[in-house]
């Protein structure tokens, strides 16, 4: 018999640490859909989907009830669409993403990620005309979410890649300007993207993956909030293991799940994604983790080293507690999405610099950011340049989603609805880094030995 | 399969009873039980076999919901096995 108390705690982190399963995410690949007849490239892509992913929803909702855990979130990542619609022009890659979308709304998934592409060489044809279908590919969908690799650490940057982004970022912002530009916030622009994360937006299914598999994401930032509450005033040492061993449970959760879901679907499962994703609700913030360690507001000196110490000890707890790890594995920090982080933001206390300075230590980037609508194309470019470099330089994944809200500024306030979140406008630097970003070409793939 | 009932809430007489009485009206078979009560805090934890259920899971674990809640109990009925994943390496 299990001990009561270890009972009770699940039960507790269920129901009052808002402990649960982020998303569980099919994995498709379109590879068997290419077609250079259109229609027969749409009719193959929805067949694919909504057959793969039949009983996803259905699935996970049994899981849900026989485990009484909730599973937020059913999702489908597909390979890079740029891939499968090589033979498209701008507006075939539109209706590739309203096909998705169609095949999404039909089976009852929230989100549907791999409207990308990978250009951090150089573009291939379709690459370049998908990423000039964005704006209005997302306008015209709900639920497909496009993600861009700008570069990686054996081939560098591609800046004219950057360059573009800028513009298709303030476009996509524009294009969804009725509702606060959320365009922006199904589009991310990655370097070192992972072929397996499930999470959005930035899901892809990447082409050494299997056919369809299983990926799920946990999450359970208010039980690590709780559990350092708990723990009390603790040393360091103490307070990574507190929280490794927590995360080890929640992991082992993600697991389960995990195994669980692929066996009844039939597919293989890949990988569980080590995450620590915060929602706008109280209670399940990344940001509170890092003030119960002894902050007062996120964003003060000592942040880096809190959030360095919590993405460690979560990647130490969660390892042993999964047979495969992938995906983004770290703590996010989206603001938008984190009511302490909001929080901070609003108080002027997280700037973008410590912002920039956290993603160097923690999963993915600079996240659910929003900038006042009038920000130039440049500038932008000059925020993913400068996060993309942190990412290339020291061999990690990094991202960035930024809103540049249309019609607002600094002062103003921006709602997403649901798990989107609402934030502030951040503010940025007004000094131009036009004649930086107007240079084009590659930065060179940085060097791995004489690290200083 | 085996689940975990848990029972949680203020104390009061015939919470027991009641919930061996919905296990056994849906022939689940009670393995376990193990309860505490802090001050006025009751928990209370039973390992039920289901093989022999005489309705479907979903069922079983709305029906001990809403007896729950008439009683201004929380009762929940999960797989033995997400407390075990958790608790047991």
């Amino acid at each position: 018999m299990l001990n009561i108390n270890d009972v009770l705690e699940t039960v507790r982190m269920i129901r009052e640490e808002n402990l649960d399963i982020r998303t569980v995410t099919m994995g498709i690949s379109l590879f068997d859909c290419i077609s250079d007849d259109p229609e027969r490239l749409m009719q193959k892509i929805y067949d694919k989907v909504t057959g793969s992913a039949k009983d996803l929803v259905k699935v996970c909702e049994d899981l849900e009830r026989t485990y009484g855990i909730p599973i937020v979130n059913k999702r489908i990542s597909v390979t890079p669409v740029s891939y499968v619609g090589s033979s498209m022009m701008r507006d075939g890659y539109v209706r590739i993403a309203q096909t998705l979308d169609k095949a999404c709304r039909e089976l009852g998934v929230n989100f549907i990620g791999g409207y990308s592409a990978h250009v951090q060489k150089g573009a291939i044809r379709g690459a370049s005309e998908l990423i000039e279908s964005i704006p209005e590919a997302l306008s015209v969908t709900e639920r497909v979410c496009s993600s861009i690799n700008v570069a990686t650490t054996k081939a560098g940057i591609n800046m004219d890649a950057v360059r573009r982004m800028g513009e298709i970022i303030k476009d996509t912002a524009y294009a969804t300007r009725d509702r606060d530009s959320i365009g922006c916030a199904k589009l991310v622009v990655f370097s070192n993207i992972p072929e397996d994360n499930p999470f959005m937006a930035g899901a892809v299914h990447g082409i050494g993956e299997p056919d369809t598999v299983i990926n799920v994401g946990v999450s359970g930032p208010g039980v690590v909030a709780a559990a350092i509450r708990e723990a009390g005033q603790c040393d360091f040492s103490e307070l990574a293991e507190t929280i490794k061993k927590i995360a080890f449970k929640i992991t082992r959760v993600g697991q389960l799940i995990a195994t669980e879901a692929a066996a009844r679907l039939g597919v293989p499962y890949g990988i569980v994604d080590l995450s620590l994703a915060p929602t706008p609700a109280a209670g399940d913030s990344v940001a509170e983790i890092l003030e119960n360690m002894g902050l007062e507001c996120t964003g003060t000196h000592g942040t880096t080293a809190a959030l360095a110490l919590l993405n460690d000890a979560v990647k130490k707890g969660g390892v042993m507690a999964s047979g495969h790890v992938g995906g983004l594995s770290g703590a996010f920090i989206p603001v938008s999405e984190d009511r302490g982080m909001i929080s901070a933001a609003s108080k002027g206390i997280l700037t973008l610099e410590k912002l920039e300075a956290m993603t160097a230590v923690c999963s993915v980037g600079l996240d659910m950011f929003a900038v006042p609508g009038d920000t130039s194309a440049a500038t932008i470019s000059g925020i993913i340049a400068d996060e993309i470099s942190i990412g290339v330089v020291n061999n990690k994944t990094t991202a960035v989603r930024v809103i540049p809200v249309y019609g607002k500024t600094v002062g103003d306030t921006c709602e997403f609805g649901g798990l989107l979140g609402y934030a502030p406008i951040m503010k940025l630097h007004s000094e131009s880094c036009e004649s930086f970003i107007k240079r084009g070409g590659r930065i060179p793939a940085p060097i791995h030995s004489l690290k200083n | 399969m085996k689940a975990i009932v848990t029972v949680t809430g203020k104390d009061k007489v015939g919470i027991i009873a009641e919930t061996s009485a919905e296990c056994s009206k849906r022939n689940a078979n009670i393995v376990d039980i193990s309860q505490t009560v802090m001050r006025e805090f009751f928990a209370m934890i039973m390992l039920v076999d289901l093989e022999g259920l005489n309705c479907d899971f979903k069922t079983f674990a709305d029906e001990m919901q809403s007896l729950g809640k008439d009683k201004g109990v929380d009762i929940r009925v999960m797989h033995e096995d997400i407390f075990n994943s958790m608790h047991r390496i």
